[in-house]
């Protein structure tokens, strides 16, 4: 690592300063999405047409990626407790699990907008397919940069490098995860 | 005090006037005040020899009640201009009086098109009467006005009115207001809607009744498809100059 | 986590302090100073432009259609781009460059007496990006098609369509610029709140902060808080550009207004976002000049907190006549005429500390007092504008322009030049020269004030915004007042900018000049408390030789059990 600001060392709150960042971070994430699904509910709610094209989503696949990704959380949440017991490599074991389980989500996620789009449903069909591609793409991009980010801190942990990390990647993963649990309903259920 | 620059020319505009001058003539008296006692604090207090500050925490009451006091009053004056304001807003508005007649105003990039509906009092019927960038009213008659854009975003804004509103393409707004004075005068488009924007002018002209019939008559014989062409090509031209 | 870290650099000891490349020191520096000084060039180079670009539309409203000297004739397009760049670079290269990030990264460490910030690789990247930014942004004047030209807040679907703007390039890279610059704002941000709620210096409580830390760090917030939603929009936006979406065109489903919240939600607390870091250094300057304790310090950080949660309810007073539901214009009126006392009450507050002081007129108090009487009529002309009934006739007209001129430019032009000379002796170790400085600002604040106070009365007397050439307008030709014309009001607006820009060289070679040949400054030329003056002018990288423990608050000025008028933070009592 390179040189490390004295600064970087203190903890005037009492809450280390890179979770205390991963906060913020979520935070900011927070409204951005909270922005997207505002406008989006707002939408909905003043155009009952919508159900009619929100019918031609999957139920099915939608409930088995929100368990992939239900499931990719609790690995996480052990990779965090594996690295509190200063296990690194068990840490990164689970930390390849939840890796595996945003690759399935992935991969499920183009097959179901391939079928769509096939089907005819593309982005500019109707604007609840706008925000059905925009909302769940821009979740995706966060699964793909999370789980990439994952695969640094968990090669760092792997040599019980950096382990602090293993448990800050996972708040990030759970917001990743909360998030899709307000899109499933939103774009999926309500019909 | 707008009245000084323009002419209130419709029933509304002295009460929005009214709301202006109850705000400047209030916020006038505050001003002064917090301005005179900063500069006076500013003057008074110059650094001089051997005269050490003073050490004010401003954490006591018997001093916070210095910027206390103000800030009640400058509470009780929102409040009085709140209320001014939202009686106003709601007459303008929110309560529309029932309208002697109506007009359909669609503003497009770049030109204001007027539809009256003609004798039978009914817009798209074969004697409406469509004049382009220029607006002839009767006096002392309220107008209904169904706001309509095909385009972007323009603001339908007649000064001497106090009249504003925004035209948003895929909805019809509705609104009012009475000419209460003759004459003619500009308006502007008020929101911006592209490089024609500024060339947006319109005209209205407010007439006494047997000038708005006279001026009816006429334009029931014009032509007022050929009308419209000529003047969206002259704006046209404009635009490209 | 690193105690190892916190041996290897101990204090005193300046092992990473090695002889630096020109690029490592200047251009790719994780040093906060030099970061903060990138900043604060790049935004002052970008007030140039700006300036330029009110140059250029002046002239074509004071002299229509004339061959405007370094620019050429002003055409319609060119003037809407003019304009929406103005406003931009403005708001968004300008003032938060230079207030929030500028200032924020140099104060913040050394004002609560830390080396660095907490992460000084995402500061640098934060600098880069928002580089990028600025770039991004000049080059879209220079494409096919022009500058975009659909104003500052960018509605649809003028902004969405090319058919409609006819800058389909232009459009595009604008909104691509603005938002590299909030994911820059996004990462300073972060670096700016954890590292003044984690890396204070020893003993230094909350009510032991700075104000102006204290109004970065909010600031910060309110950013972060506001900036989401505006974030989603502008992805929405860029993919009705160019992906063929409908969110904001009406004919395919969407609603254009929707935008219109997204923006305001945003560009209302913006308006705070820039404003308290200003209010914030002017409170560091008149404490100092008038060697008083800042007046209720409490009760002004309370206040800052409740302008904050206040600014997040009165975005849609923007929207009053926007075709939005008319009842909602009653909330919007109460929300933003409540919003008056919490500032009202921060420029009372700044007055009072003023009573029983010994005031030093130097340049910058000068600057600083400016601050205030200038901010009082931008705060007292928006009552018009909160008040729906008058903000029926007012709305977009030139009262508008000249309030929010009257707020922008106290916190953008006169905040950064307060702040600049008033801590330009630690920035470059040298002082300014005192009479230049006054002289650059009588010639600074004389002209704003004749550009602007004539656009009231045209906005008064119904002349709207935005409009190239006003020769269309039959009545907004003739007699105006005081036998002025309409046109001589326009005339002299122009001719005070040319003044006021021309003043400004008087600042840059007072720059040049007091660096290369100033008076040394000294560790604390003006006898202030906070913790930036203990370091050497200016701080070597990593600030402060050694760990400093703080004792008391930032303003004990004249404090009757010392001799001296100052008590440093740091001295032990």
């Amino acid at each position: 690592m390179a040189f490390r600001p004295i600064a970087n060392t203190r903890s005037a709150s009492g809450i280390p300063t890179a979770k205390l960042a991963t906060w913020w971070v979520v935070g900011s994430e927070i409204v951005i999405f909270g922005g997207l699904l505002a406008s989006y509910i707002m939408h909905r709610l003043a155009h009952d047409a919508w159900s009619e094209q929100a019918a031609h989503t999957n139920v099915y696949i939608g409930l088995f990626n929100t368990f992939v990704l239900l499931s990719s959380s609790l690995s996480a949440v052990l990779a965090h407790k594996a690295a509190e017991e200063g296990n690194g490599a068990k840490a990164a074991k689970l930390l390849y699990y939840t890796m595996g389980g945003a690759l399935i989500f992935v991969l499920v996620k183009s097959a179901e907008w391939t079928m769509e789009i096939t089907h005819g449903f593309t982005i500019t069909s109707s604007t609840f397919w706008s925000f059905y591609y925009t909302a769940a793409g821009l979740h995706a991009v966060h699964v793909i940069a999370g789980a990439i980010i994952m695969g640094i801190v968990a090669a760092d942990a792997k040599k019980n490098q950096e382990l602090h990390r293993v448990e800050l990647i996972g708040i990030y993963w759970h917001f990743v995860d909360i998030v899709w649990i307000f899109l499933f309903p939103l774009l999926y259920i309500a019909k | 005090m707008i009245e000084y620059y323009l002419v209130a020319a419709s029933s509304f505009a002295r009460d929005i006037d009214m709301v202006f001058d109850v705000v400047f003539w209030s916020v006038a008296f505050w001003f002064t005040l917090t301005f005179g006692a900063f500069i006076w604090l500013i003057f008074k207090f110059r650094a001089k020899e051997g005269v050490p500050a003073q050490y004010i925490t401003g954490e006591e009451k018997s001093q916070k009640k210095y910027i206390s006091y103000p800030h009640f009053a400058v509470l009780i004056f929102d409040v009085l201009i709140i209320v001014m304001a939202v009686r106003v807003w709601y007459d303008v508005k929110q309560d529309l009086p029932p309208a002697d007649h109506t007009v359909r105003v669609i503003g497009q990039q770049w030109a204001w098109t007027f539809v009256h509906p003609g004798p039978d009092g009914k817009i798209d019927t074969a004697d409406d009467i469509t004049e382009i960038d220029e607006l002839h009213l009767q006096v002392d008659s309220t107008y209904h006005y169904k706001l309509e854009s095909t385009d972007v975003l323009h603001s339908f804004s007649i000064p001497v009115f106090r009249l504003k509103q925004d035209a948003i393409p895929g909805r019809v707004i509705t609104g009012w207001f009475k000419p209460i004075l003759t004459g003619e005068w500009d308006f502007q488009c008020a929101e911006i809607c592209g490089i024609g924007h500024g060339i947006m002018a319109a005209r209205v002209f407010v007439e006494t009744p047997a000038e708005h019939e006279a001026w009816m008559q006429q334009a029931m014989n014009q032509q007022p498809g050929q009308q419209s062409e000529l003047q969206l090509a002259a704006n046209a031209a404009t635009v490209g100059e | 986590m690193a105690e190892s870290a916190e041996v290897s650099h101990a204090p005193g000891h300046d092992d990473h302090h090695h002889e630096e490349s020109f690029w490592s020191k200047y251009v790719f520096s994780t040093d906060h100073k030099m970061i903060a000084m990138q900043y604060m060039f790049t935004g002052m180079a970008m007030a140039l432009i700006g300036g330029f670009f009110a140059y250029a539309f002046r002239m074509q409203l004071a002299f229509p259609g004339m061959d405007v000297p370094f620019f050429g004739t002003v055409s319609p397009a060119d003037y809407n781009s003019l304009v929406t760049n103005h406003g931009t670079i403005m708001i968004f290269w300008v003032a938060m460059p230079v207030l929030i990030a500028a200032f924020g990264n140099y104060l913040i460490p050394l004002m609560i007496g830390c080396d660095d910030m907490v992460f000084p690789r995402i500061n640098r990247l934060s600098y880069q990006i928002f580089l990028l930014s600025a770039i991004v942004l000049i080059a879209s004047f220079f494409v096919p098609g022009g500058g975009f030209g659909g104003a500052w807040t960018s509605y649809p679907p003028l902004s969405a369509k090319p058919e409609y703007n006819l800058t389909p390039l232009g459009a595009t890279l604008w909104l691509v610029a603005v938002a590299l610059e909030f994911v820059a704002f996004l990462l300073g941000g972060i670096n700016f709140i954890t590292t003044a709620m984690n890396a204070r210096a020893k003993g230094m409580k909350l009510y032991d902060i700075p104000m102006v830390i204290w109004m970065i760090v909010v600031a910060s917030i309110l950013f972060m808080a506001s900036v989401g939603p505006l974030i989603a929009g502008a992805v929405m936006l860029f993919m009705d550009q160019n992906v063929g979406t409908a969110f904001f065109d009406p004919d395919k489903g969407g609603d254009p207004v929707l935008w219109q919240h997204l923006f305001w939600f945003f560009g209302h607390p913006e308006v705070y976002v820039v404003l308290l870091p200003a209010l914030g250094i002017v409170a560091e300057i008149i404490t100092t000049f008038s060697r008083k304790k800042l007046f209720a310090y409490r009760t002004v950080l309370y206040t800052v907190f409740g302008t904050g949660i206040l600014s997040f309810t009165v975005w849609a007073h923007h929207q009053f006549i926007a075709g939005v539901d008319p009842r909602m214009a009653h909330v919007f009126t109460v929300t933003t005429l409540l919003i008056s006392v919490p500032i009202a009450e921060m420029c009372f507050v700044y007055i009072a500390t003023l009573y029983g002081g010994s005031i030093t007129l130097n340049t910058p108090m000068l600057w600083a007092l400016a601050f205030i009487g200038e901010f009082l009529i931008g705060g007292v002309t928006g009552i018009f504008l909160g008040a729906s009934g008058a903000d029926i006739y007012l709305h977009d007209t030139y009262f508008v322009l000249a309030h929010f001129h009257y707020t922008f430019y106290p916190i953008a032009i006169i905040g950064t030049y307060a702040g600049f000379t008033y801590w330009f002796p630690k920035m470059f170790g040298k002082m300014m020269d005192d009479r230049l400085g006054r002289i650059h600002f009588w010639l600074t604040i004389i002209p704003f004030n004749l550009i602007f106070i004539p656009l009231f009365f045209l906005g008064a007397a119904g002349q709207h915004r935005r409009i190239y050439n006003y020769e269309h307008f039959p009545d907004l030709q003739g007699p105006l007042m005081l036998g002025f014309t309409y046109q001589d009001f326009r005339e002299i607006a122009t001719y005070s900018l040319l003044v006021m820009l021309g003043a400004q060289v008087i600042f840059f070679y007072n720059v040049i000049k007091s660096w290369i040949s100033g008076e040394a400054a000294g560790n604390n030329p003006w006898k202030a408390n906070s913790l930036e003056w203990v370091a050497t002018s200016p701080p070597p990288h990593g600030n402060f030789s050694e760990e400093l423990e703080v004792f008391r608050g930032p303003y004990e000025y004249s404090h009757p059990d010392r001799d001296e008028d100052y008590w440093p933070q740091n001295e032990p009592a």
